[in-house]
């Protein structure tokens, strides 16, 4: 269930510690959880602080460093499958819970009973007792909190992307992680030019999951991406868009390579490209 | 113009593709400019139970109270405003409710759930939320969260533990740190905002913010907010073409008028007198 490392050097597997406890240490000295005897290995080298199921690695202020993944680092945030580089020694963190319970399961929401009190890494105060929202009914109502008091809220901004934490940042690769892999998603990019009219000739090409075409107030009307193709739909407007000359109903409609679609007087090719 | 003239409200809930049930429970009522919503839990039908309660017992209770008075009226011991008073106390008593239900059926024992309610009134909201169900405001092009989840991950990026970006890669999700019904007591969190014409404010439980990115969901909104239930199913459709793990339910609401509660000069002076 917990999570573990395998401590290796040049390939040959030394050794595996389990992820057992909230925060485990890695060093040269006896007295550390995962103890490496060399002197490239400062005595209190690195350490990890495991919270339910994510782990996060954090430097100790070593002399010679940590790298994850061949990344120098300071701090990070661990994935199955990272690879620790502590001098010649390879601790690979393996994390593979998730494969053991259902998906159901694992998505469902549950309560945790008392409130968190914010942990610090470095500090490594003890987990918050966790139970399931059923059997634990009867404990310490959750009151630490003060009452809130209303009062005008400062929304947070989510239009801006957050900066990155400069510690997972290099470790991570380009391939920035989304919640949900757009499994199925069509590879192949859709245009639509425009037939005729002033912009006659100008293409766009439909990167986005959603396109809208027209003119508000008058008529406009969707493209969207799904993972079956691109469908469009109508919006707005007392006339609906035409596809091959025929109108719309409520329904999405799929689009096919070369269809036309007519909005607001426009002509429009709609194609797949390359 | 009344808030039923002022608002367009629009609500629609889908399992999802991997549950067989839906535990999330919706509720409007125009009449008010009242919204509620709620994502239950618990074994069997225990969250469907939890969460139509706490849904039910906030729309009815808050419904009745507003039927011969004012939400800007002020409670003569507290001054605090009935609006305010009335989300706050009526999410604390559908708490009672379901503790109490859980507490004498063995069936429901630990059912829960989160809530997020809007009573707008008087060009404003009151906003009232326990748990990860959550509030945006689409205001102009820009989309913000009004709430803030009460989740282990929400603590842990506040504390600095874990960055945004990261939080997308954790394994703790779905772990609330407040819920409704679970103890005796809950502290439901109000906040107060100011609304403006034009403004498009959506509930939703996590079924869908765990599935579509918040880009995706501004998207949406922005382009079809004169179309309410397209911009409803859209957004379930997203969730469900990503894999709809979770129930998924939203509530919108279109700002089209002010809504001001009129104040007479009777109404005026009674107040100054009052002073």
């Amino acid at each position: 269930m917990a999570a573990k490392l395998i401590l290796s050097m040049d390939g040959a597997v030394l050794k595996e510690f389990p992820l057992n406890k909230e925060r485990m240490t890695i060093g040269r000295k006896e007295h550390n959880d995962v103890a490496i005897d060399n002197l490239a290995v400062s005595g209190e080298h690195a350490a990890i602080v495991t919270i339910l199921h994510d782990s996060f690695l954090e430097d100790l202020d070593s002399t010679n460093g940590l790298e994850v993944n061949g990344v120098p680092t300071k701090k990070h945030f661990l994935q199955n499958n990272d690879v620790i580089g502590i001098g010649k020694y390879r601790l690979k963190y393996i994390s593979d819970q998730v494969t053991q319970t259902t998906p159901a399961d694992f998505e469902k929401t549950m309560v945790m009973r008392s409130p968190p009190k914010q942990f610090s890494p470095g500090a490594g105060n003890p987990p918050t007792n966790l139970g399931p929202a059923h059997g634990l009914a009867g404990s310490r109502p959750m009151q630490s909190e003060a009452l809130e008091k209303t009062g005008k809220f400062e929304a947070q901004k989510i239009t801006a992307p957050a900066v990155p934490s400069q510690a997972a940042a290099p470790a991570v690769p380009e391939s920035a992680p989304k919640p949900v892999p757009q499994a199925g998603v069509p590879q192949q990019v859709a245009v639509v030019q425009v037939l005729t009219g002033p912009n006659a000739g100008k293409e766009l090409e439909l990167i986005k999951n959603l396109t809208t075409l027209g003119k508000p107030g008058l008529q406009v009307a969707v493209l969207t991406r799904r993972p079956q193709g691109y469908f469009i739909t109508h919006v707005e407007g007392a006339s609906f868009p035409l596809v091959n000359g025929q109108a719309l109903t409520n329904q999405a409609r799929q689009l096919k390579e070369h269809d036309v679609i007519e909005l607001a007087g426009i002509k429009m090719e709609f194609y797949f490209k390359g | 113009m009344k808030v039923t003239e002022a608002l367009e409200i629009f609500s629609q809930t889908h399992p999802g593709m991997v549950r067989s049930h839906n535990e999330d429970s919706v509720a409007c009522e125009p009449a008010y400019g009242l919204a509620v919503l709620a994502d239950g839990m618990g074994g069997y039908n225990a969250g469907e139970v939890a969460s139509g309660i706490a849904v039910s017992v906030v729309v009815t209770e808050v419904s009745h109270s507003l039927q011969n008075a004012s939400p800007i009226d002020r409670d003569e011991t507290s001054d605090e405003e009935l609006g305010v008073m009335l989300l706050r106390n009526n999410i604390q008593k559908a708490n009672a409710s379901i503790f109490h239900a859980a507490e004498s059926q063995p069936q429901y024992s630990g059912m829960g759930t989160t809530i997020v309610s809007g009573l707008f009134y008087d060009n404003r909201v009151v906003v009232g939320h326990v748990g990860d169900s959550r509030m945006y405001r689409l205001r102009g092009e820009v989309l913000e969260t009004v709430t803030r989840d009460h989740s282990l991950l929400q603590e842990q990026i506040d504390g600095g533990i874990i960055s945004v970006e990261d939080a997308r890669l954790s394994k703790n999700k779905n772990l609330v740190t407040r819920a409704v019904g679970i103890d005796a007591q809950v502290v439901p969190e109000i906040h107060v905002l100011d609304v403006l014409v034009g403004d498009v404010y959506l509930l939703c439980s996590d079924g869908l913010n765990d599935m579509v990115e918040d880009e995706d969901i501004q998207s949406t909104l922005y382009a079809l907010q004169n179309n309410l239930p397209l911009a409803a199913s859209q957004l379930i459709q997203m969730a469900n073409d990503n894999g709809g793990r979770d129930n998924i339910s939203v509530i919108l609401v279109k700002v089209k008028g002010g809504f001001s509660v009129p104040r007479g000069w009777l109404a005026k002076s009674f107040a100054w007198f009052k002073r």
